[in-house]
């Protein structure tokens, strides 16, 4: 049988609990705010700046000295091709490392070496990859200022985002289908392909998108193996023109992408080049929010197919 | 066979990448050449219907001699004259040049539109301000002047990669790179624009361009010149040779290897003769006509070689530039 200041002494530690529970959630949806009202007002301030600027023209044009003329075709075309060239490259390097360090490595030191190195590249600065490129793909490979240089570049710089998500969402496919898989006699190839691929591909797309997403926005490694300002013209289609350009051509074209073209907006003295710029990074904006709105719609769809 | 196949697209990739590289004009170099060279490209591209095409990037003056000194460019914008060291770069490498000056930038020292006590500014009161003597002393204006007021005295200028403070500090404490460290920096020059036009007691300098496209929220100091009289910097006070001495020619690099290629030739030429529209169009000064008829012919008679040797000048006219004997 309780006792009345028992019961009192009870009801005050309840009370002091609750109180620090309500704390703590104000706390976290402040430190949320923090975030997500930066943002807000960031891409409110870009848009209210940006969006009356949007016109078929501004996509259609290529960059020139005046304001009103000028446009973000080379930009964005520049955008897509390397980011194309990116996935190409990191893709399939991030999920085949990231398969074998899970399902093949044996378990040793040198295993261990490669996976801390692998988390240490994650948190490289992105200027020391732009170096290295430019060391490597620009001048010993002799890619030059291209497309190709960009992408690959940029592919270094997501590979360990990829790899780790490729790692992570492998480990998430419960051990009784590995184990089955091998009970029936199949091969580590036959499980990974039947079984590890398909169950992962959710979550291996989902950290592929978010890497691409951290790649549009980078400027300092593009900028370092010497991207272009000013250039007004498209790499070549292949097979189009006179004489007919070959299938690979673009990969060698120069070019310019998204952020360059901001940054060298907002450094213009004319206030109409500001403009153009806060338009620009709302279509950057956007190109992001569309690539991880692709992510969770085709997560959503993946997983509906799996059936444990 | 897959493999052969395999080899025979790389080496395609390859052999298609080697053969984009020739109609191409490479520019590369100063970000305050770039307004100018970017107008003319965009002009020239458009009058050859998109034969030619020309890129136009802004590693600033020294990345874009690093490049030009390689092999890699065929002109370089550069907002100072060649440097020593690049020219032995340039003659390692045996890239030969010629140098034009293309147009004038002013460099303006602007003060906040609420200053009224600053009248005109002698080159003697600019160094007492930035000279690297006055880091942490000269704080306050009336230790510049007894007659100005007991205010802070806040100062904004280029950082130290630009060449606009290289040739700041030259004409103004007489060695280029020498300054007080203490003032707001900023290598966009837009932020020094705001810096300036939301403090009463700011001073700071930047090309005439950006002081132009704010003239509502700054005022342009005279400054007095070699020959006592005070000058508001315009384009007209550039051209008559009064505004000195921030007044700097900016110019273009133009290798002697990629001269032997017609399109290049007609380019350069085509720079020189429709430059002087372009750059006032984007706020710089034009040199005078004869000068750039003289650029021309310098041009065209491919005068090899940099009149400065290697150093920086300040105050040097554009007319006797072009008639020195260029060294290498």
């Amino acid at each position: 049988m309780l006792k009345a200041a028992d019961l009192g002494a009870i009801r005050a530690i309840i009370t002091r609990a609750k109180r620090w529970d309500l704390f703590f959630a104000v706390l976290g949806l402040l430190s949320l705010m923090v975030g997500v009202l930066t943002f807000t007002v960031l891409f409110l301030d870009m848009a209210i700046q940006g969006v009356p600027r949007l016109s078929l023209d501004f996509f259609t044009n290529f960059p020139s000295r005046r304001a009103e003329n000028a446009g973000i075709l080379s930009a964005w075309v520049g955008t897509i091709l390397v980011m194309l060239v990116t996935a190409l490259a990191a893709v399939p390097l991030g999920v085949a490392a990231g398969v074998y360090l899970e399902e093949y490595a044996p378990k040793n030191w040198i295993t261990d070496i490669i996976e801390i190195n692998i988390s240490n590249l994650a948190g490289i600065p992105s200027i020391v990859y732009g170096l290295l490129a430019l060391g490597l793909f620009v001048y010993y490979f002799g890619f030059g200022q291209s497309i190709l240089s960009a992408g690959l570049t940029l592919a270094l710089l997501i590979l360990p985002v990829i790899i780790v998500a490729t790692r992570e969402s492998i480990r998430a496919i419960p051990q009784s289908i590995h184990e089955g898989s091998y009970a029936c006699g199949a091969t580590t190839w036959q499980t990974v392909s039947d079984h590890i691929l398909p169950y992962s591909s959710a979550g291996i797309l989902t950290g592929v998108i978010i890497g691409m997403a951290r790649a549009i926005g980078e400027t300092a490694p593009i900028i370092t193996i010497g991207a272009l300002t000013f250039i007004a013209f498209l790499p070549p289609m292949p097979f189009a023109g006179d004489p007919a350009a070959g299938m690979f051509e673009w990969i060698f074209a120069p070019f310019t992408v998204m952020p360059i073209q901001m940054f060298n907006w907002t450094s213009r003295p004319e206030a109409a080049f500001t403009v153009n710029a806060a338009a620009a990074g709302f279509v950057l904006v956007f190109m992001t929010l569309a690539m991880n709105g692709l992510a969770i719609y085709l997560r959503y769809h993946l997983r509906k197919n799996i059936k444990w | 066979m897959k493999s052969l196949k395999i080899a025979a697209a790389i080496a395609g990739i390859f052999v298609s990448g080697a053969a984009f590289s020739q109609s191409l004009v490479k520019i590369d170099g100063s970000s305050t050449v770039f307004p100018i060279t970017e107008a003319v490209a965009e002009e020239f591209q458009k009058m050859k219907k998109n034969a030619v095409k020309v890129t136009v990037g802004i590693s600033g003056t020294g990345g874009g001699f690093k490049k030009f000194c390689r092999g890699e460019t065929d002109i370089s914008d550069a907002s100072r004259p060649i440097l020593k060291k690049e020219m032995e770069d340039c003659a390692k490498a045996g890239i030969k040049y010629v140098e034009l000056p293309v147009a004038f930038d002013a460099l303006t020292v602007v003060i906040n539109p609420k200053n009224t006590w600053i009248k005109q500014l002698t080159v003697a009161e600019l160094k007492t301000m930035w000279e690297p003597g006055a880091q942490a002393k000269v704080t306050k204006w009336n230790q510049v002047n007894p007659a100005w007021p007991d205010a802070p005295l806040k100062l904004f200028g280029p950082g130290a990669d630009s060449g606009t403070f290289d040739y700041f500090t030259e004409a103004v404490n007489h060695k280029a790179k020498s300054s007080r460290g203490d003032f707001t920096a900023s290598e966009d020059d837009n932020v020094l624009v705001q810096g300036v036009s939301r403090d009463t007691n700011a001073l700071g300098y930047f090309g005439f361009a950006y002081y132009d496209e704010n003239k509502g929220k700054l005022k342009a100091v005279p400054i007095v010149n070699p020959k006592g009289k005070a000058v508001t910097p315009s384009i007209e006070a550039v051209m008559a040779g009064e505004y000195e001495p921030l007044a700097r020619p900016i110019f273009i690099y133009v290798s002697a290897k990629s001269m032997e290629r017609a399109e290049i030739r007609e380019f350069v030429e085509f720079y020189l003769k429709q430059g002087g529209k372009l750059a006032k169009e984007v706020k710089y000064v034009p040199l005078a006509d004869a000068d750039y008829k003289h650029a021309l012919d310098n041009f065209s008679k491919k005068k090899t070689g940099t009149a400065f040797g290697g150093e920086a000048e300040v105050g040097v006219k554009v007319a006797d530039l072009l008639k020195r004997n260029p060294k290498e």
